[in-house]
């Protein structure tokens, strides 16, 4: 499993793309959560896939390459912080109530419904944590789950910026040239039009 | 002074410098048609869209510069799909243009209403719908950054009627393209370049593979001199033919699945294998677990995405390949490898015995005969456009070029029909240039409709078509590996020569050896469009052949006495 963390215009249909690109690499994605940034022109991806250390490679690539997404970097390997929130709905009783309460204060969760028959617990921290708890609640009745995927951040100084307006851009370093060139110069470069 | 959206579309693109449109009006594209009526554009009229992304690919790969298609929405657009694909595949700078049915209608299935945009995401570098009329010109203008720039490809710009219809001011320096930013390209990489030099340096056995990219770049010159201080031998791709002169001793040849074998061979004996604007392809590895297993690999390539996605590379050197290789020459030492050129020739000895060419004159046609007659009679200075299937390998193996974009074809998609369109493109960009279309009868029946576009705008082709009355590649699989079973291979084919008289286009059926030389002079002498039909042995088969997941050196070879099948299909 692999974490992918990239920034994106946050603009319709860049999700498409990027989901696009990574089932055409027969990549199966295991959770995928987006959201703004404080840029509101930029949004920010997490996505866990299942591929190894070449895998991951080729999706940063590749998504890279798409001109949507300004920067995509696997952070599998470095020290990160990784939080999924799940709500979870628990059948609850006068009986079983004390003792989900006991599991929740054990879990750092959080109760944020209560109804005669169940609970809502809200729990955040790793994947691991949230699998956890979720097995010692199966034997109570679990209802209902909700999770959002894994968001993910580099610890630090390692800041994971996207970059800045008017930054240099590999898409228009290209040589200025007339178009389409006079004649056939048999060596000149792709020719790129003035725009 | 206002224009409308139409009027906008025609304006940006003429000041883009485009004069060529190829495309199909209907409906929602219908208000852009009127504008281009007025506008200096010169607008050619297919017969199928998907000719007319052939043709803006084809005018693109002869050009430098970038082909633009249009058409309608709907079934319009969808035709363009297949050829969109085709210059995804091969690194072509294509812009489409198409209608799309008014925004208020969008995602309403409206008349000729589809999801264009959804459909090519895929098979564009990009693409995205325009429903303002004032984002039009940015959009266009940056359409035609993204094909152009990097690693070149097709990018689709749908534009919704209702924008073509509203009318706005055009400012063009407010509307400059704003790409959203990325991170500077990854800086020069000192160890890889240094790791590289000491490689080359050290080589006994060292082959360059030279791509399409080595063209793209404008990378011709620089890789000249490049192997000519190291004396490194050169091997190309099937569109890197043309980026080192053919009848250079250095020059190896085509390599892969219809390489030569003492260029397979090569490639596998050597020492150090340097790719530029190469991407490993599987027809050009086999099997990738003995694939030169005891060369060293440097990898120059400006796609990040291509580095050891199929090879591993001990060195990659990311970035132009003009630019690469022109830090490179520098460091290289002269050094002469005599030794491992002159096994070279051995090997090509060993081949030359069974090539084709060598055999005593049977009186049989044979398709490598009518190329290389063709390659002699037009000195090699024709701007060939190849179809797909065995005449595109025979063509690769017997026509010697000897400058860049000289040969046009279909590689990595492999599209059959795109000979015909793409030519016609081809030749608008080189309008001075004796463009050959040579091609199957199986795929010149895939797009021959296009020969009506040929003769409303009285251009100028010669068509050599190839007529073995078999779809011959896929016969010759059915031949080697499903022995012999020829199903949906034999292939009845119209009387190509009354085909064209009915289009208006004069034509010569040529069925033996003598001749195929007449019959070439006649048609190059002529001023107008001319097809051969060329009826050539039936059963005939491309040598040698690597079967798919081969390794490279196991190479099927011409048998010998040749197999004769009938002339007549």
């Amino acid at each position: 499993m692999k974490t992918i963390v990239a920034y994106v215009e946050n603009k319709p249909g860049v999700l498409n793309r990027v989901a696009s690109l990574v089932r055409r690499l027969a990549i199966n994605i295991d959770s995928l959560t987006v959201g703004p940034t404080e840029n509101e022109e930029i949004a920010r991806m997490t996505i866990v896939v299942h591929t190894d250390e070449q895998g991951a490679r080729r999706v940063t690539a590749c998504l890279e390459k798409l001109v949507d997404v300004l920067l995509a970097e696997n952070i599998s390997g470095r020290p990160t912080v990784v939080r999924d929130l799940a709500l979870i709905k628990v059948s609850a009783n006068q009986e079983s109530r004390p003792h989900l309460m006991d599991l929740v204060k054990v879990f750092r969760a959080r109760v944020v419904d209560v109804s005669p028959e169940s609970l809502i617990l809200e729990i955040s921290g790793t994947v691991g944590k949230i699998d956890s708890l979720l097995e010692v609640l199966r034997p109570f009745g679990v209802l209902e789950m909700a999770r959002t995927g894994s968001v993910a951040m580099t610890r630090g100084a390692d800041q994971l910026r996207p970059p800045a307006t008017g930054a240099e851009t590999h898409v228009i370093e290209m040589p200025s040239q007339a178009h389409p060139p006079a004649g056939r110069n048999t060596d000149a470069p792709l020719a790129l039009p003035k725009v | 002074m206002k224009l409308t959206g139409a009027q906008i579309i025609c304006e940006t693109l003429h000041r883009l410098g485009v004069r060529h449109l190829f495309g199909y009006p209907g409906g929602a594209i219908l208000p852009t048609y009127d504008a281009i009526g007025q506008s200096p554009l010169h607008h050619v009229l297919v017969r199928h869209e998907q000719g007319a992304t052939h043709m803006a690919d084809g005018y693109a790969r002869a050009s430098g510069g970038v082909g633009v298609a249009i058409a309608t929405s709907g079934p319009g657009a969808t035709n363009m799909v297949t050829g969109i694909a085709t210059a995804m595949m091969d690194s072509s700078p294509v812009v489409c243009v198409t209608g799309q049915v008014g925004s208020k209608l969008l995602g309403s299935d409206a008349f000729q209403e589809i999801d264009i945009t959804g459909i090519t995401m895929p098979i564009t570098k990009h693409n995205h719908i325009v429903t303002r009329t004032e984002d039009i010109a940015r959009s266009l203008r940056e359409a035609f950054v993204i094909a152009a720039s990097g690693r070149p490809g097709p990018v689709l710009v749908d534009i919704t009627k209702d924008a073509q219809q509203g009318s706005t001011t055009l400012n063009w320096d407010a509307t400059a393209p704003q790409l959203p930013p990325k991170r500077p390209r990854v800086a020069h990489d000192q160890d890889a370049f240094e790791r590289a030099v000491e490689m080359i340096n050290s080589a006994k056995r060292p082959v360059l593979l030279a791509g399409h990219g080595v063209q793209i770049a404008g990378a011709v010159n620089a890789l000249d001199r490049f192997v000519r201080r190291g004396n490194i031998p050169v091997a190309m791709t099937l569109l890197g033919i043309g980026t080192f002169p053919a009848t250079d001793p250095l020059n190896l040849g085509m390599m892969g699945m219809h390489g030569e074998a003492w260029v397979n061979r090569a490639v596998q004996e050597s020492d150090l294998l340097i790719a530029v604007g190469m991407r490993f392809d599987d027809r050009v590895t086999g099997d990738l677990r003995n694939y030169a297993a005891k060369a060293k690999k440097i990898h120059i390539e400006i796609d990040r995405s291509e580095i050891n996605k199929n090879v591993r590379v001990d060195a990659a050197l990311v970035g132009d390949a003009r630019e690469m290789l022109e830090h490179l020459i520098p460091c290289v030492e002269q050094t002469d490898h005599s030794e491992w050129l002159a096994y070279i020739r051995e090997l090509k000895g060993d081949s030359a015995v069974r090539d084709i060419q060598s055999l005593p004159d049977t009186g049989h046609l044979y398709a490598a005969h009518v190329i290389s007659d063709l390659w002699k009679e037009t000195k090699g200075q024709s701007l060939v456009v190849s179809d797909v299937g065995q005449h595109q390998m025979w063509e690769a193996q017997y026509y010697h070029h000897n400058r860049p974009r000289s040969l046009i074809t279909s590689g990595g998609l492999g599209t059959m029909g795109f000979a015909l369109p793409a030519a016609i493109g081809a030749k608008f960009a080189c309008p001075s240039d004796e463009v050959w279309v040579v091609v199957g009868d199986g795929g010149f029946q895939m797009t021959m409709c296009e020969m009506a576009t040929i003769v409303q705008e009285k251009i100028n082709l010669k068509i050599a078509i190839v007529n073995n009355g078999f779809l011959g590649m896929v016969r010759q699989w059915q031949e080697f590996f499903y022995d012999k079973r020829y199903v949906a291979t034999p292939m009845i084919a119209p009387d190509f020569t009354a085909l064209a008289g009915a289009f208006g286009i004069r034509s010569e059926r040529v069925s033996t050896r003598e001749g195929v030389l007449p019959a070439i002079r006649r048609a190059r002498e002529s001023s107008e469009t001319v097809l051969l039909d060329f009826r050539v042995e039936q059963e005939d088969s491309v040598y040698p052949m690597v079967p798919a997941g081969a390794s490279l050196h196991e190479m099927i070879r011409r048998p010998s006495p040749l197999v004769e099948t009938s002339t007549e299909p």
